[in-house]
């Protein structure tokens, strides 16, 4: 019994623990390959489209992990839900400031003649703007004073999440409705969050909990009567 | 403490002559491969051996390094210009096509001049080379991704080749292919786009002097990576006009259909001329990033050759032939 639970304890912190080395190893990396120059030749772009693409995976995971609980019954997940959202912030702030920065050295004037009217940069701040207050509001303290709020604040990650990769379908070189050009990688991830989001549309979800409740139903019944008997087990060797 | 590799002066007629060295290192591979395949049948589980010519080398001419174009700007590194290249045909990652065009067999390689000429035929590289004396040109390179190079090319004008093919006089543009092989060319497997890649231009814009064929860069052959060993350079129209690994050039009466304007008509257009004034209707055209330079610099109309080549559009609304 107590080793289970000590058992137990030691998953769920390997859980955790692989979160937050998953979370810190891209921008490590990065850091490395820029220092070492192996960001290809225009280490700016690289650093843009890597921490792009980093933001974009952990908002979906952030966004995985309830229907992998509720669904699928991994439910430790749901405990490491805010840190993937946090992550996410992380590299969208990278990203963010990488672009005002780096890019454009914060002239404000360059980047709004350059890119004020474009949709895939207004898409693509708005998303980020919307971030803010759930990166800002992921403290405990603030769980607990807005109570039910803060869930109800949250579900913008359903908003965030699809305009993030509307904004990588914009910034490829390609065409969605004509299915020509460099549009696999933004589809692939567009597809993962619609799938995540149909997931929580309620009779989808009832459904789909009902079906795993009749298979686990199932193998219990399998269990308590076994078709062949049990191996003997006859002595040691 | 150098004093042991003191430079001695060489005279001109000691140096290899291009010619002569590139013929050379082609008899070293033939050598090499044969050698190879004789091993190879003479004790049968052998590992093929690592073709030491394959990896990017450096450049031919280091000193080209320090070379400026016309306006004073510096030509880029050579392992910049190998190792950044947009040749979807090998993969869509700039950085992954030096490694897949390694092995890429740019000898013997042929090309085809046909279509609406009289004298339609098929030249090897090696011809062109003997027959056009490609020369240095040092050019400006903008991508329509908002990135530029100066890069040293060897070429030689395709006017020249024109000419020696005569087209007929209902000749009015060049159509351009890529070779198809996905043998060699994993990306040309890719279901997303067209291929095999194609472009073209209008009579007068292939013809005029800026329009070069290249064979070389950095004062050697031209590496795979970069569309070896033969591409087009048009240096006032954005990077993905300038086809590369061409096999066929036809002439024709018709404006050919080309890659970019097939995949995306709405963003690229058939001339895809530079300019600072028309935007991509996703992003912007009006800076670039220089590679090697950390800010961004004022994208200049036909890429800096307005001089040159603006009198090819007098009277055309390049926003709406953009």
């Amino acid at each position: 019994m107590s080793v289970s639970t000590s058992m137990k304890k030691l998953r769920f912190n390997l859980l955790r623990v692989l979160v937050h080395i998953g979370g810190w190893a891209p921008l490590a990396l990065i850091t490395y390959n820029f220092f070492t120059h192996h960001l290809t030749a225009n280490p700016i772009q690289a650093i843009e489209q890597q921490t792009g693409i980093q933001a974009l995976t952990f908002l979906l995971l952030s966004l995985a992990c309830t229907p992998l609980s509720s669904v699928f019954g991994w439910h430790a997940l749901t405990q490491r839900r805010r840190a993937l959202g946090n992550y996410a912030f992380l590299y969208a702030a990278v990203h963010v400031l990488t672009f005002l920065w780096l890019d454009y050295g914060f002239n404000l004037w360059s980047i709004w003649r350059d890119v004020g009217t474009k949709w895939y940069i207004i898409i693509g701040l708005t998303a980020f703007l919307l971030m803010v207050p759930l990166a800002f509001t992921s403290f405990n303290y603030w769980m607990k004073r807005l109570g039910k709020d803060w869930k109800r604040l949250h579900k913008i990650v359903y908003v965030i999440s699809p305009l993030v990769a509307i904004h990588f379908l914009l910034s490829v070189k390609g065409d969605l409705f004509n299915l020509r050009g460099n549009i696999s990688e933004p589809v692939l991830y567009g597809s993962i969050a619609l799938v995540l989001l149909i997931l929580r549309i309620p009779p989808v979800k009832s459904t789909l909990i009902g079906l795993r409740n009749r298979f686990t139903a199932q193998l219990r019944k399998k269990k308590a009567a076994p078709v062949e008997p049990p191996i003997k087990v006859t002595g040691g060797q | 403490m150098n004093k042991l590799f003191k430079s001695v002066p060489v005279t001109s007629s000691e140096i290899t002559p291009k010619q002569l060295y590139l013929s050379r290192r082609d008899f070293i591979k033939t050598a090499g491969l044969v050698a190879g395949g004789l091993a190879l049948a003479a004790c049968a589980p052998t590992a093929p051996a690592q073709d030491a010519s394959a990896t990017q080398p450096g450049p031919a001419d280091p000193s080209i390094a320090k070379k400026k174009d016309e306006l004073g700007d510096p030509v880029n590194a050579f392992a910049d210009i190998t190792n950044y290249n947009n040749y979807y045909e090998f993969t869509t990652n700039k950085d992954g096509v030096a490694r897949l065009s390694r092995d890429f067999k740019m000898s013997p390689w042929d090309v085809e001049v046909s279509g609406l000429v009289k004298n339609a035929r098929r030249y090897s590289v090696d011809d062109l080379i003997k027959k056009f004396q490609p020369e240095e040109r040092i050019y400006r390179l903008r991508c329509v991704e908002a990135w530029s190079m100066v890069i040293p090319w060897v070429g030689f004008p395709l006017s020249k080749l024109l000419k020696e093919v005569v087209p007929t006089s209902d000749a009015k543009y060049v159509r351009f292919e890529t070779l198809f092989d996905t043998k060699q060319m994993p990306g040309e497997g890719d279901p997303l786009y067209p291929w095999p890649y194609h472009e073209g231009l209008r009579m007068d814009e292939a013809m005029n002097d800026l329009a070069i064929l290249a064979t070389g860069m950095y004062g050697g052959p031209l590496p795979a990576a970069d569309g070896g060993p033969l591409r087009l350079v048009v240096p006032w129209k954005y990077g993905f006009k300038s086809i590369k690994a061409i096999i066929k050039i036809e002439l024709v009466d018709k404006q050919p259909a080309t890659m970019w304007n097939d995949i995306a008509a709405n963003e690229y257009g058939f001339y895809a001329n530079v300019n600072p004034n028309v935007d991509h209707p996703r992003w912007s055209q009006a800076t670039e990033r220089r590679i090697g330079e950390l800010s961004r610099r004022p994208t200049l109309m036909f890429n800096g050759y307005a001089e040159q080549v603006a009198s090819l559009y007098t009277g055309m609304d390049l926003s709406a032939h953009y």
